[in-house]
Order: C-alpha cells, then structure tokens, then sequence
C-alpha cells in the first residue's frame, strides 16, 4: 500500500526496483531494515520478556484467586465452628439452668417433708405430754383421795369413839367424798 | 544545522542509509536491555524494574480494553508493547545529543526519518487487514468496505491511505520538529556566551517538552494503531 502511494510519486522514472531505490528518493533497504528489526525484537522480546512477565502475572493472578477463595472457606468454616459453640454454649446454659431448677425444688420438698416431720414430732410429743400430765393428775387425785378417805375414817373414828370396821364403811365414806366432789 | 544524510550503501541494490540502520539498531538494542534487565529476576511479589515493566504492560492492556474485547485483543497485547517500547525508545535517543561527522548525521532519533516512521505505520495498517481477514474470513473483511452505507466505499479506501499516512507522518513531524529546534537552541547556545545564557532556559524547556511529546506520541501511537484494529477486527462498531 504504501509502495502504491511511492509508486505513484515516482512513476515517471525508469523500472519499479530503480525508482524506489533512486538515491535521492525512496530507501527500500531501510523499509526491509526496520520492519526485519522490529520483528526480531518483538520476536525476541516475546521470548526472553513480555512471555516469562506475562507468566509471572497470570501465576500472581491465580494466587491471589486461590487465596481468595481458601479466605472465603476458611471464613466460612469459622462461622460454621462459631454457630456450634453458640449452639453448645446455650445447651449447656439450658442444662446448667434446669440442674439449678431442679436442685432448688429438690431442696424445697425436703425441707417440706422436714417441716412436716418435725410438726408431726412435735404433735406427737405435746400429746405425749397431755397423756402423762393427765394421768399423773388422775394419779394425784387417786392418792389424795385416798389419803382424805384414810383421813376422814380416822378422824371418825376418833369423833365416834369406836373403832369402825373401815371395810363396813369404806364403800359409804367413797360414795360420800364422790357426791361430795360432783355437789361442789 | 545541517539535517544531511550520510551517503547511501548499495547492496544487491537496495539502498541502505547506514545512520537509519545504526539508530534502529541501537533502539531494538536499548528496549531489549532494558526489557530483559527488568524481568531477569521475575518474581510474585514484584520488585523495581519489574512493577515498571508490568506497569507498562497494564497500559497497554488498558489500550486494548478501550476498543475492543479482551478475548480479540489479547493477541495484540505482545504487539503494543514492544511497539510503545520501540517508539518511546526511539523517540527519546535523539534528545540528550546529535553526532553528526564530516557533516553528516549520524546520530538521531530513528523517527525523525519519514521512511521509518511511514514503514512502521505501514506494516501496523497491514496487520490489521490481515487480522480483519483472519477474523472476519474475506467475505466479512470486504463487506466492512460497504458499511454503514456502500456509496462510502470510496471514501473507506482512502480513508486506509489516510490512515497510514497520518499515523506516520504526525510521529515523524512531531519527533524531526523537536529534534530541530533542539539543534536550532544548541547551535545558539554553542555560539557565544551571551547565546549560551539566552539559549539555556527554553532548551531546558523545551527538552522536557520532548519528552513529554515523545511519550504522548509513542501512546497515540499504540492508540490508533489499536483504534484502527478494532475497526478491522470487530463487526459491531
């Protein structure tokens, strides 16, 4: 194309070798001098530089891809890990919670069977005590009596003088001291 | 300031200007120490050299991206790079110093010579027929000439002769215009005390103007050639 364009310029001249190479006008050697070094250097320059840097890069590219995507897992696998302790720390919250729960009514009943224990122990002792006052009591009275009888057939005898059969008058003197107790 | 060519070498007659060849010989030999030297030790974790490489590398890329798919556009990625290396190289052996001996310029930026720059724009319109061919089969690839409407196919042919010439023309105006004035404020400066005072503050400025152009135009270069590419290569655009 661009001999086209040189060859219209210099049509007027003799061959088509001989009017590009004319010294005063066209220098072919030098067109077929730079297209040849331009294509040795990027030939070169392919082999010993653009080609082991492109390399270089397309590998960092990789590499950062890669680390990428093990960051991604591996934060993945964190959060993963993290629900299960959540999941663990709550459970073992719930456990801790429903020991407490139960220690707490477990103590409950035993202080109420404790309660009820000592009530009933108390009950059965104040009883206890009743029954023994009562009869010690009805002893008292018995002996007392006993004694006032003793006393009264004594003394009778003594105002009368005579001795009174005290087993003649024994029954009277009680049924008396009886109906004197009921009258007073 | 004498922009003169060295005499030509004739071999099996094809005419060689020798400081072309010298200068793109020193610039393919300046990318490649420098390519090679920064991805010697190639490491995950990059250090130096190689973070500029794969910086350059990624703008690249990024070109790419601008006009057209990835999946289309890898297998231009080698392409780009070595072409921003090879102009942005070229650009910049010109600035510090030219050599010139018995009146001839020897030493320059290889894209200051049209036939270099015109030959580099050249084979890139090229590729990317070859590549409209390839990706498109040839059925495809001529029916490109007809889109969007067929009366424009005249206008479409030119525009591939346009394009070549645009594209190597404006690195080559750009550089030889900057390399010029350069020689201009050099040759004030070397020719008296009082030139060397008034010459020192725009050649320092315009210096870094160079630089600055030399790498504005190895970008555009890239650009368009990915630009025109991505006209050949895809259909929907």
């Amino acid at each position: 194309m661009l001999g086209n364009t040189f060859i219209l310029l210099s049509a007027s001249g003799g061959g088509f070798l001989s009017s590009l190479n004319n010294p005063n006008g066209l220098n072919l050697g030098d067109i077929i001098v730079t297209v040849l070094f331009f294509t040795i250097l990027m030939v070169l320059l392919k082999k010993f530089a653009w080609g082991p840097l492109m390399g270089i890069m397309d590998q960092r590219a990789e590499l950062i891809a890669n680390e990428i995507e093990a960051a991604e897992n591996s934060r993945l696998e964190s959060q993963k890990l993290l629900e299960e302790q959540r999941a663990l720390l709550k459970e073992a919250r719930d456990s801790a919670q429903s020991i407490v729960e139960n220690a707490r009514k477990q103590g409950e009943t035993q202080r109420e069977e404790l309660m009820t224990a000592a009530r009933a122990e108390v009950n059965r002792m104040k009883e206890a005590a009743t029954l023994e006052i009562a009869t010690e009591k009805e002893k008292a009275v018995a002996a007392v009596r006993e004694e006032f009888v003793s006393l009264s057939i004594l003394a009778a005898s003594k105002v009368l003088g005579k001795e009174i059969s005290e087993e003649d008058n024994r029954a009277l003197i009680e049924e008396t001291i009886v109906k004197a107790g009921e009258s007073r | 300031m004498n922009h003169g060519n060295p005499d030509n070498i004739v071999i099996l007659g094809l005419n060689f200007n020798p400081s072309n060849i010298l200068m793109l010989f020193v610039t393919c030999l300046v990318v490649f120490i420098i390519a090679v030297l920064s991805t010697r030790n190639l490491q995950i974790k990059p250090t130096g050299m190689q973070n500029f490489m794969e910086w350059v590398m990624d703008f690249v890329k990024g070109i790419i991206k601008n006009n057209m798919d990835w999946k289309t556009g890898g297998r231009f990625h080698v392409l780009g790079i070595t072409l921003i290396m090879f102009v942005f190289v070229a650009n910049m052996l010109g600035l510090p110093f030219s050599i010139q001996w018995k009146g001839e310029l020897w030493w320059k930026s290889p894209t200051a010579d049209p036939v270099i720059t015109l030959t580099l724009a050249a084979m890139v319109v090229i590729l990317t027929h070859y590549y409209g061919v390839k990706q498109l089969g040839t059925k495809g690839y001529f029916k490109t000439y007809l889109q969007p409407m067929p009366f424009l196919a005249p206008l479409k042919i030119i525009e591939e002769f346009a394009n070549t010439l645009t594209l190597g023309l404006r690195l080559y105006g750009n550089i030889f215009a900057g390399e010029i004035l350069i020689g201009l404020l050099a040759t004030l400066g070397a020719g008296s005390a009082f030139g060397l005072i008034g010459a020192v503050i725009p050649s320092l400025a315009w210096l870094g103007f160079s630089v600055f152009i030399g790498a504005i135009q190895a970008f555009i270069f890239v650009m368009l050639t990915m630009v025109y590419m991505a006209h050949k290569v895809q259909t929907d655009h």
